[in-house]
């Protein structure tokens, strides 16, 4: 996949999440694909995961059992080790989804079950656990995405085309973060269809989520 | 109890895990990070019996996987956290975890040697700017990552009003960010 001038990245609150293991899984996605596509938060989720690292090390320990070391030398032997997956491999240049998202797909844009939601516009809910809804849009050149009532937090990657709104405009790579308070009508550029991959919290973890991801903290 | 000791010689039990499956090796790598690795676990709610399972397969997935270890991009520690975050995942929190594309390292087999020295010293330097929080700043962080709260959950359990919390989270990484330069 080709990497791209991304203008609009995350923020540290929602790579710091990411890298603790404490978001939903639509928002690990689309957190995974905007990463795919930006080397500068790819670098800065590294050094998350080293403070991670670092936390893990000066910790407190707690007493294994004294035969957890058989136990897992048992475990090696018996070659019953559910083989944690890989890093998803790089698509060839031509791939609009990125790996993490194929995944979920099933392949690239064309294997997607698009369900028309009005106006020309098209989605497909992807299978995430419940907590919150990961959606790939498709907007024709120059429509407005119909009001989809996002209560709570959007975050919505652009995977081809762009589109425009009130506060600014979002290519390929793109990652707009939309809180409750932001009332936008987000409209794809003329020059080509938009897809896009949108992750909002569910109704349910609204107010548990509100304060972990919505509100910027900081900026390391 | 903490044992003091050389990061880059983990490193060293890693390279005699993968071309000797050294059990040896394998044994003092074992010994420092399982219980770290189900205290990790246990903080981030899972009951002792469940800690102990998890840390068995965190502890069978490095011996397996120690020929990806690439110690130019991470230290140790930090390969042992993700692997066990993953496991979080998994077993408690019962989700996938998408991963990003892996990227193109280029045609070089071995790291550079000198990348591998500068991102251990980093890592050493990280790990004593953290040590060298206040108390309270630190245990916030820890929640962050172990606890699996989100801020007003962790609110309700220091009984700290959030915006003290977000502010002394964000004046921790500030300090961190600060003990890096």
């Amino acid at each position: 996949m080709k990497m791209h001038n991304v203008k609009h990245h995350l923020t540290d609150q929602l790579l710091m999440a990411y890298s603790a293991g404490s978001l939903p899984e639509a928002f690990n996605l689309i957190v995974a694909a905007h990463v795919s596509m930006c080397d500068e938060c790819r670098a800065q989720l590294a050094s998350f995961d080293s403070v991670g690292g670092a936390l893990l090390d000066g910790t407190d320990s707690e007493p294994v059992s004294q035969d957890c070391f058989a136990e897992t030398m048992r475990l090696i032997s018996s070659g019953a080790l559910r083989p944690e997956k890989r890093s998803p491999a790089r698509g060839d240049a031509a791939s609009i989804l990125p790996a993490p998202v194929r995944e979920y797909v099933g392949g690239d844009v064309d294997k997607v079950k698009w369900k028309p939601i009005g106006m020309g516009v098209k989605q497909a809910i992807l299978p995430t656990s419940k907590d919150a809804t990961a959606r790939l849009l498709y907007i024709p050149a120059g429509a407005a995405v119909p009001d989809h009532g996002h209560r709570g937090m959007e975050l919505t990657l652009v995977l081809q085309g762009a589109f425009v709104d009130e506060t600014d405009r979002f290519a390929r790579g793109d990652i707009e973060i939309a809180d409750e308070d932001l009332t936008h009508t987000p409209v794809a550029d003329i020059g080509e269809d938009c897809i896009c991959l949108a992750a909002t919290d569910a109704p349910l973890r609204f107010n548990k989520l509100i304060p972990r991801i919505a509100q910027p903290f900081f900026r390391i | 109890m903490k044992t003091k000791y050389d990061p880059t010689d983990w490193i060293t039990h890693i390279t005699r895990i993968r071309e000797d499956k050294d059990q040896a090796a394998f044994a003092e790598l074992f010994q420092y990070f399982a219980p770290r690795v189900k205290a990790f676990l246990m903080r981030s709610g899972a009951d002792a019996t469940l800690a102990e399972e998890c840390t068995q397969e965190v502890m069978a997935t490095l011996w397996q996987k120690a020929h990806l270890f690439d110690a130019s991009r991470a230290s140790v520690a930090t390969w042992v956290f993700t692997i066990a975050r993953n496991r979080k995942i998994d077993a408690l929190r019962k989700q996938r975890r998408p991963e990003p594309e892996d990227l193109d390292w280029g045609p070089e087999d071995e790291p550079d040697q000198e990348d591998i020295l500068s991102l251990q010293q980093e890592s050493e330097q990280l790990g004593r700017a953290i040590a060298a929080l206040p108390e309270k700043q630190r245990e916030l962080i820890e929640k962050a990552y172990f606890g699996d709260l989100s801020h007003s959950e962790i609110a309700e359990q220091t009984g700290l009003p959030l915006g003290t919390i977000k502010s002394r989270i964000r004046l921790a990484l500030d300090r961190l960010r600060h003990a890096m330069k």
